[in-house]
């Protein structure tokens, strides 16, 4: 197991010294217990948490100027909340299906998680054309736009993720339906899909309460 | 050879300094109340240069004195906490004796004294006009979406403050010595910027808003204005002239400024001749 | 020299007697391996070694060379500019053409040369070699990076080609400016350099992710965090600033595009454009700002924090020295990371922003200097009691020093609200942000260079061509960009295509143009003498010997050198000290490498009584 302490603690020890330098040969030269994939996850998460806070902070910038018309939340937009909101439900319960090794009910996890998430960006684009229907185009008001932003970017964060789900269900079809073999990857995927549910929760709220 | 590279070195510093001292290349003599601006930069020089010169001359003499030897070892020392202390602490009181002065100087910068004379600045691309208060002393109220050809400045018509705005017709601006005015600073399309060198101030003229910045002329005299913001393939040429005269001549000048309402009157007029000319 | 240090001094000649004395053979046991090695990719064909490549050596020359071609342009273009601010009765430019020649030689400098060249360039080169790694975490990820990087300067080149040219609009593309008619470019050329920026930070990301995660995850064993040299500090921290950082470009080029495209309000105001009344409104052209410089600050440091590293390595291994104070100068170079995130608004004293919010930037910004300043201490300190060798590495480190300390103190006058307010948009600015921010770490990039290029090719770079080379660029980009404070001071606004004689601007400063542009053209030729000495060198430059210029830290110590594919033979190394061992008491030589386990070293000093 490696020595996971703090980084910031790590910062004050003195490695030219005896004592020290003893410590430090015991190292094994990884500084979090995580896996690659799961760092690489985390570094991912951060960054879109970044893009998504300037947007938000842009938006609310752009919110109190004068000509700010707020745009209504056509009811399809709740329907795809709730589609989201369970396809990370079955994505959970997939992963913990995968630790059990229950090949089969990965296997329906994994391809419910995708219908739904289909149904979603579906659902995203049909919201769109009931807006523009009703007359709300990007540059009628900058609310407009922002929403059509939004929507876009999140709906591109999950459809880079179904690349990864679409990766994962592949490699688990072909390998002769072991859930062990994807069991890391399915956890992955479900962290990005209980993330981006909590973009889109964020964002909705945002649109919904301004 | 490291006794050349110490000198090369040596050389930079003297050089540096030499030049600083007498090179032809110097600020022009200010002409408004920011010589607190000026003071601030000599300060910021002596402190600066000091560091340079102690640290350049530090390395010059390291390149000579510690040369490589092959029968010399050089010391083994990681740290040394103390200096390194020390060193903390004597930056920090540097920079704080840079950074006190700047702020009183800058809070003198923003905060506008309540007598100032209010002065509409109107940049567009790529040029200068100027609106002065009327004998009401308050500027109308402006709204781009009035400009025309008959309302180059987009005042608001019904707004009775704006009737006996003057508004300057080309692009000289004449101030009076000593008084404190405050230049209220708008564009009609991309960023500018309002800059007389011997004035010192500057500010940025932002659309959809209007910033603004003070200053006290206190030298008669003519200077340029420039654009130091860059707004599109004319930037550079978008210059003007401020003139800053004594009362007498100050006042003459005002008094040819033509008035909104006179000047609405007579674009009425051009346009009235104009329609019994086409109609006849 | 406390008794503090002595007695630290005697405790590290205490390992070397101790284990003599004992002579145990534990001494050099390590634990085994917990963590499997690293599966690699093998290529099989022309193609996927040397095109496609995903090992971090090949991608790190790839990126190197890209960048620096592109960097090349760069220079031209300055070379354009200079020559139409000297004379500019020859009618040389048009003054579409010269702010276009601006804006491109401005973002090519700053993103396509300076961040790829250190992070993709030397990153890709260092981290893996410098950590004991086999490669990158994610090599495929890693060749994705480099082709995003080749494709964005490719849109970025093709905007030259396009209908009104390359957009026009200064390197910090300020809306309204940047997209509407008074601005050249302000079409299809605009947007290329957006698509080219948006690709740009797709590129960099998956590379991030690489730098970041070989750092902390794939060090050989007893790789500590505070083992590692400084350059992988400043480049791990680079990234991470750039992680962080380029969001908020992405986010200014996302809505930008639109505004552009589509024609939405995001940063454009109701606006009379050139007699024309345009349909946006309510748009803020400071938010912009605001954007820009959140990622523009940490840009900075993004290029100067590599270099901080990197010529951290190179005075200590050249002066024969451990660096003088290895953890302030990894406090320093993680604060000034975390501090670049608060002192943006800086580059906006006079842009129109709530004028109070000088007083909170003015003064994180020159909290900012302490760290800085610190960095330079420590580098003369490392200088002091040293063995200088004067090679070339060494050359361009001390006069990194002196330009880099010229460009910081300058730096002290425009983070001080005040004296910036008649300095900003002058000359001044340009010169204090090219000598800090291009010459001292283009000095650090050349003395990389003549470090590392026996670790690609093997060979020596010529030394002779080498000094030429040196002393030109060094006392030529000083007279160019020193003498430019001055023009500052009088007060010449920058990015003026003419100056013009002013009343208040005197012939003598046209003459002091003329003298500069001279300067910038002999600098310029002499980077041709550079060039030549990297291509002939690489066939015909002196053989190097394995570990040429006596290096600590990893890089210097595989099995082959060059590293062949997979850097380490059969076995990841076993790390026992810090990268500084330079000049130890007690041992035989100047120098311990890393990876020298203990016993060997007790060897040399039985050998030397």
């Amino acid at each position: 197991m490696s020595k996971s302490k703090g980084i910031i603690k790590s910062l004050f020890e003195k490695p030219w010294e005896k004592d020290q330098i003893v410590i430090d040969n015991e190292h094994q030269g990884q500084t979090l217990s995580l896996s690659k994939y799961k760092v690489g996850l985390r570094t991912i998460m951060v960054v879109s948490t970044v893009i998504f806070s300037l947007f938000i902070v842009a938006y609310s910038d752009r919110m109190l100027v004068h000509d700010w018309r707020s745009m209504p939340e056509p009811w399809l937009l709740w329907l795809n909340t709730g589609i989201i909101i369970l396809g990370s439900l079955v994505f959970h319960f997939t992963k913990l299906a995968s630790d059990k090794n229950q090949n089969d009910k990965t296997k329906n996890g994994l391809f419910l998680v995708g219908i739904l998430a289909y149904s979603f960006l579906i659902g995203q684009l049909l919201a769109w054309y009931q807006l523009m229907n009703s007359g709300y185009y990007a540059t009628t008001n900058v609310a407009n736009a922002f929403f059509y932003l939004f929507t876009t970017l999140h709906g591109l964060h999950l459809i880079g993720g179904l690349y990864f789900w679409g990766r994962t269900t592949s490699k688990f079809l072909r390998k002769n339906s072991k859930a062990e073999d994807v069991k890391h990857s399915i956890e992955l995927c479900a962290i990005y899909w209980h993330f981006l549910l909590a973009v889109w929760l964020v964002l909705f709220g945002l649109m919904l309460f301004t | 050879m490291p006794v050349t590279v110490a000198i090369v070195f040596l050389l930079i510093t003297v050089g540096s300094v030499v030049f600083h001292f007498w090179s032809p290349w110097w600020w022009t003599e200010v002409a408004s109340n920011w010589g607190g601006m000026d003071d601030t930069i000599i300060l910021t020089f002596w402190i600066t240069g000091f560091v340079f010169v102690v640290i350049c001359l530090f390395v010059s003499y390291c390149v000579w004195k510690f040369a490589y030897r092959k029968d010399r070892r050089a010391e083994y020392k990681p740290e040394d906490n103390k200096l390194e202390k020390r060193l903390t602490w004597i930056t920090t009181l540097g920079v704080a004796a840079l950074l006190a002065p700047g702020l009183v100087v800058w809070n003198n910068y923003v905060t506008v004294p309540e007598n100032a004379y209010k002065i509409e600045v109107f940049a567009y691309q790529w040029g200068w006009k100027y609106r002065l208060p009327g004998n009401d002393g308050v500027l109308g109220k402006t709204d781009i979406k009035y400009i025309s050809d008959e309302n180059p400045f987009g005042l608001i018509l019904e707004d009775p403050k704006g009737k006996d705005d003057r508004l300057v017709d080309g692009d000289e601006l004449h101030l009076l010595i000593d008084r404190p005015v405050k230049f209220e600073l708008r564009t009609i399309d991309v960023l500018h910027n309002f800059y007389v060198p011997q004035f010192r101030g500057k500010m940025d003229m932002v659309p959809g808003i209007i910033t603004y910045y003070w200053i006290t002329p206190t030298k008669t005299g003519d200077f340029e204005v420039l654009c130091a913001e860059y707004c599109g393939s004319g930037h550079y040429a978008m210059r003007g002239r401020v003139i800053v005269d004594k009362e007498q001549d100050y006042k003459k000048w005002e008094a040819k400024q033509i008035t909104f309402e006179k000047m609405l009157a007579k674009n009425k007029n051009i346009k009235n001749l104009q329609l019994a000319k086409s109609t006849k | 020299m406390s008794d503090e240090y002595e007695h630290k001094l005697e405790a590290k000649s205490d390992i070397v007697s101790d284990a003599s004395s004992v002579g145990t053979p534990g001494i050099d046991s390590v634990p085994e391996a917990e963590i499997p090695d690293q599966e690699l990719y093998h290529s099989h064909s022309w193609w996927t070694t040397y095109v496609f490549s995903q090992d971090a050596k090949y991608i790190g020359v790839q990126y190197a060379l890209t960048a620096v071609g592109t960097g090349l342009l760069g220079l031209v273009l300055s070379w354009l500019m200079r020559i139409q601010l000297a004379w500019p009765g020859l009618g040389w430019l048009e003054p579409a053409a010269y702010y276009q020649f601006v804006t491109m030689h401005g973002m090519i400098m700053v993103i396509y040369l300076l961040t790829a060249l250190f992070l993709g360039g030397f990153g890709n080169l260092l981290i893996p070699l410098m950590c004991g790694s086999r490669d990158m975490a994610f090599p495929y990820v890693n060749m994705l990076s480099y082709w995003a990087f080749v494709v964005a300067v490719i849109v970025l080149l093709a905007s030259f080609f396009v209908p009104g040219g390359p957009t026009g609009a200064g390197w910090t593309l300020y809306p309204p400016q940047a997209i509407t008619s008074g601005t050249p470019g302000s079409n299809m050329g605009i947007i290329l350099m957006l698509v080219s920026l948006i690709l740009f930070v797709a590129g960099f990301t998956m590379g991030g992710l690489n730098y970041i995660i070989t750092v902390l995850q794939l060090r050989a064993r007893g790789m500590t965090l505070m083992r590692m040299p400084l350059t992988i500090w400043g480049i791990f921290t680079a990234t991470v600033l750039a992680l962080l950082a380029f969001p908020a470009l992405l986010v200014g080029c996302l809505m930008m595009t639109l505004d552009s495209m589509l024609g939405t309000s995001f940063f454009m105001p109701a606006m009379v454009s050139l007699g024309e009344k345009l349909s946006y409104d309510g748009g803020s052209p400071i938010l912009f700002q605001h954007l820009f410089w959140f990622f523009g600050h940490p840009e900075v440091y993004i290029v100067a924090l590599p270099a901080f590293g990197i010529v951290s390595d190179l005075l200590s291994v050249h002066a024969r020295k451990n660096i003088f104070g290895y953890r302030m100068m990894v406090w320093a170079i993680v604060g000034i990371g975390a501090l670049s995130f608060f002192v943006w608004a800086h580059h906006m004293y006079v842009s129109g922003m709530n004028p109070w919010f000088g007083f909170f930037f003015a003064t994180t910004t020159l909290i900012i200097a302490v760290p800085t300043a610190l960095k330079v201490y420590n580098w003369i300190l490392t200088l002091w009691n040293g063995n200088i060798q004067l090679s070339l590495p060494m050359l361009f480190s001390l006069a990194f020093i002196v330009t880099f300390l010229n460009g910081g103190l300058t730096g002290l006058f425009l983070g001080n609200v005040t004296v910036d307010v008649p300095l900003s948009d002058t000359y001044f600015v340009v010169a204090h942000f090219h000598m800090v921010m291009g010459i001292a770490p283009i000095l650090v990039v050349f003395g990389a260079i003549y470090h590392w290029y026996p670790l690609i090719t093997g060979r020596l770079l010529n030394e002779t061509l080498g000094k030429i080379h040196f002393w030109i660029t060094f006392v030529g980009s000083y007279a160019i960009y020193f003498p430019m404070h001055y023009q500052g001071f009088v007060g010449v606004p920058r990015r003026y295509f003419e100056i013009y004689e002013s009343p208040y601007i005197e012939t003598s400063t046209l003459l002091l143009n003329q003298f500069i542009t001279i300067a910038a053209l002999i600098v310029g030729a002499a980077q041709l003498v550079f060039l030549y000495n990297l291509i002939t060198s690489a066939r015909l430059g002196k053989k190097a010997e394995k570990n040429p210029w006596k290096a600590c830290s990893l890089e210097w110590q595989t099995p082959q050198m060059p590293p062949e594919h997979g850097n380490w033979g059969k076995e990841t190394p076993k790390v026992y000290r810090w990268a500084y061992d330079f000049s130890v008491p007690g041992a035989k030589e100047d120098y311990i490498p890393q990876n020298v386990p203990p016993s060997e070293v007790m060897g040399a000093k039985v050998e030397k009584t």
